[in-house]
């Protein structure tokens, strides 16, 4: 994982902070860093933030949405491009060519009165100046690699025609068409069943190794993260509350909230007959504390987490948390 | 307060099993060929469908995308007419209701699904809380205040803040938010039955597990019966009492939920349990073994049994699809395979690599 250090830079988020309608904020103070071949996992509560970040390294925020301050850099030296503020022209030199992206809601992203098939092959035909023949041809192929069956079948099919597990290997073929740097999949496989998802997981993972595709993975399933993200992001409340390695995260969580997220989980656990649950509820998109987000949900709350806005602390080795407390203080605290 | 102990399977069975609420026999659906005229319309998008679900039991589905899960979802809820076979919702055929009486039926709020894409079928120009009040509203049911604190309780129990959402469109909420909203959309009739297509595939764990819980004590408050489609197995094993295993259109195996999934008796519920990330058991078949070995001749398409291309021991009587039967080795389950559990045998002999655990 340490050779992954040297490789240049592919997304470079600092700072963000979003705001939705009425000037809401519901994204701040959000960095993060995603290497050439590295996959990153972003995990968090619903209603976090995620799939904003998502959309603002996208330029596709929500109508009234607006990035108010904060930096994305998409690659190295000197094919840097700054998004932020970028223009129309540079977008479309950016969105599908060098950025693919899978939404949460897949049937909202194709057009509805087009096959499935033609879409994907007018964007061949834009994008990477094929002939009518041989989009066609590459667009079945894609299909087939996303495990269609029926591949020249499907081609034909409109998008309420297909199940939500086919519309999302539609989209799936779609974002990796133009062979982009990065992929942002915001829960690309939850409409997928185990089988399909593990040969879509391995897919990925083996563009990352022939082609140094970086992924940006949004995802519930910890399950999933544990398998193919080597490093992990946790949001709470609009904020980055705990970065780093994947097994050190998931296996030693630092933050509170981390730790109260590990505590539900049943990570592939057929046994349990338990279904515990994070007392209590996020604030809401835009709320302002003074103190940290998850303090009134936090069984290790003191003083200071009320009375000012908390930092992020680097742990070291590529670990950061936003908490008060340090890992020795969490030791001794009893959770209330 | 938050976490809920479920009845034991053997608890289960000691009590008297009531008449099942939904019964659905022989269904087949089938959608009209598109216009394009390609091969793919014309196949039955559910075929022979047998399931049944008692008032306060849960039913997991899970299978293949694109095996029919939603479409049996949408025939119960009289959303696509059936090609063959009987629906039967307290003893009558609601599959053959039409006109006035279909409308009836549909308006009485008796049996709510809960769409797999909220996004989708949400009203975009109504807020949360017209969404949440409008099935009451079609039903006619309680008066204006009590449906308004109808609607607030909906919204609380699904662990939504009706003050923060009430308000707010589909689109200005977040993913698993919006799945929420539809929930409480369809619980907010009380309804006896409910069908959730994806109900927790957006949400984190911890508001999964509420959603679950709500649906556990649903059962036993309101004695609901409940479906529950999805691809996440291990939410389904903590909650659901029998589960139904769907692949290309065929129910290909159906039992207690725990029996299946770790004894599975059919070739295809072994891959799919095999291939769930990372569950923690020692002696469980990989993935590959389960897959035909490479050098296999590629069975022909569409014959027989609807597995058997995928089948790591289909041989000759899989030319025919075997119909769904009790298998004595595994009591209480119904299988589609012709060789339910004795696979395993052959699956050792045409695998040797197999690891000795
Ligand atoms: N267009 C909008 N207008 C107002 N609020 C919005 C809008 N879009 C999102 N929000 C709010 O911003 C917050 C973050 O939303 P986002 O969609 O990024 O969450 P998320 O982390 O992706 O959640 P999920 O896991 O449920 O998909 C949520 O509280 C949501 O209600
Ligand atoms: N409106 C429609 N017109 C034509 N074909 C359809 C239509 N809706 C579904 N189908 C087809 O019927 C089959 C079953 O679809 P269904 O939506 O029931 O699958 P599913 O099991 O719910 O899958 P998923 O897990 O991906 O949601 C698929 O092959 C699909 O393409
Ligand atoms: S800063 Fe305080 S309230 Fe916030 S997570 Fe840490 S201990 Fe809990
Ligand atoms: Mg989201
Ligand atoms: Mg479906």
């Amino acid at each position: 994982m340490s050779s992954l250090r040297e490789e240049p830079s592919t997304l470079e988020v600092s700072d963000l902070q979003i705001s939705v309608a009425d000037g809401l904020v519901a994204v701040q103070d959000v960095s993060f860093q995603i290497r050439r071949g590295e996959s990153v996992g972003l995990v968090g509560e619903s209603g976090s933030g995620k799939t904003l970040t998502c959309r603002a390294a996208l330029g596709l925020l929500p109508a009234g949405g607006r990035v108010d301050a904060g930096r994305i850099v998409l690659g190295d030296g000197p094919e840097a491009v700054e998004l932020t503020g970028a223009r129309r022209s540079t977008w479309d030199g950016v969105r599908a060519s060098r950025i693919g992206a899978v939404f949460q809601d897949p049937a909202s992203y194709l057009n509805p009165s087009l096959t499935v098939g033609h879409q994907l092959a007018e964007q061949l035909r834009v994008k990477r100046g094929l002939r009518r023949r041989e989009a066609h041809a590459r667009t079945v192929e894609l299909f087939a690699e996303v495990g269609l069956h029926d591949p020249a079948g499907v081609f034909h099919q409109y998008p309420h025609q297909l199940s939500g597990g086919m519309l999302q290997r539609v989209l799936i073929a779609i974002a990796i068409s133009c062979e982009p740097e990065l992929l942002i999949a915001d829960e690309a496989t939850t409409a997928l069943d185990v089988v399909i998802q593990a040969e879509i997981l391995a897919l990925l993972r083996g563009l990352r190794a022939t082609h140094g595709l970086s992924l940006l993975l949004v995802t519930h399933d910890l399950a999933v993260v544990a398998e193919s993200c080597e490093r992990i992001l946790v949001m709470y409340g609009g904020q980055i509350v705990e970065s780093g390695p994947t097994d050190q995260v998931l296996g030693d969580p630092q933050h509170p909230y981390t730790r109260a997220l590990m505590g539900v989980a049943t990570i592939g656990d057929w046994g349990r007959r338990r279904l515990d649950v994070i007392p209590g509820q996020p604030p809401a998109a835009g709320e302002r504390l003074p103190g940290c987000r998850f303090a009134p949900r936090c069984g290790y709350a003191e003083a200071a987490c009320l009375t000012g806005p908390v930092p992020v602390t680097d742990l070291g080795a590529g670990r950061t948390s936003r908490c008060v407390r340090t890992s020795a203080s969490l030791a001794e605290a009893v959770p209330a | 307060m938050s976490t809920t102990h479920l009845r034991l399977p053997e608890q289960a069975e000691a009590v008297p099993t009531p008449a099942p609420l939904l019964r659905v026999r022989g269904l087949s659906v089938s959608y009209a060929p598109p216009r394009k005229g390609t091969h793919l319309g014309t196949g039955a998008a559910l075929r022979d469908a047998e399931l049944e679900v008692r008032p306060g039991e849960i039913v997991g589905i899970v299978g293949e995308t694109g095996s029919g899960k939603t479409t049996l979802a949408r025939a119960t809820v009289g959303l696509v007419a059936p090609a063959a076979g009987t629906i039967e919702f307290a003893g009558d055929d609601i599959g053959r209701l039409r006109g006035r009486a279909r409308r009836a039926f549909r308006r009485s709020g008796q049996v709510q699904l809960v769409f797999q894409d909220p996004l989708r079928s949400l009203d975009p120009d109504l807020t949360v809380a017209e969404l949440v009040r409008e099935p009451l509203d079609i039903a006619g049911l309680l008066s204006r205040s009590e449906r308004q604190q109808r609607v607030a309780a909906s919204l609380d129990l699904v662990g939504l803040d009706p003050e923060a959402v009430g308000h707010r469109r589909p689109r200005e909420l977040s993913g698993g938010q919006r799945q929420r909203v539809s929930l409480a959309r369809a619980i907010a009739t009380r309804p006896r039955l409910l069908f959730c297509d994806e109900p927790v595939s957006a949400l984190d764990v911890s508001n999964r597990n509420l959603v679950l819980n709500l649906l556990d004590r649903l059962r036993v408050e309101l004695d609901l019966a409940v479906v529950i489609i999805a691809h996440d197995l291990s939410s389904l094993a903590g909650i659901a009492d029998r589960v139904a295993v769907f692949y290309r259109g065929r129910i290909v195996e159906q039992g207690r939920i725990r029996a299946v999934l770790e004894e599975p008796a059919h070739p295809y519920t072994a891959l799919l349990t095999a291939s769930a990330p990372s569950v923690a058991q020692e002696d469980r078949l990989r993935p590959d073994q389960l897959r035909p070995a490479a050098g296999t001749p590629a069975w022909p398409a569409d014959l027989g049994c609807v597995f058997a291309h995928r089948c790591p021991v289909a041989h000759d009587a899989c030319a025919e699809q075997p119909a769904p039967a009790v298998v004595p080795q595994a009591p209480g389950r119904l299988v589609a395979c012709h060789d339910a559990v004795d696979w395993r045998e052959r699956l050792d002999h045409s695998h040797p690599q197999k690891e000795s655990a």
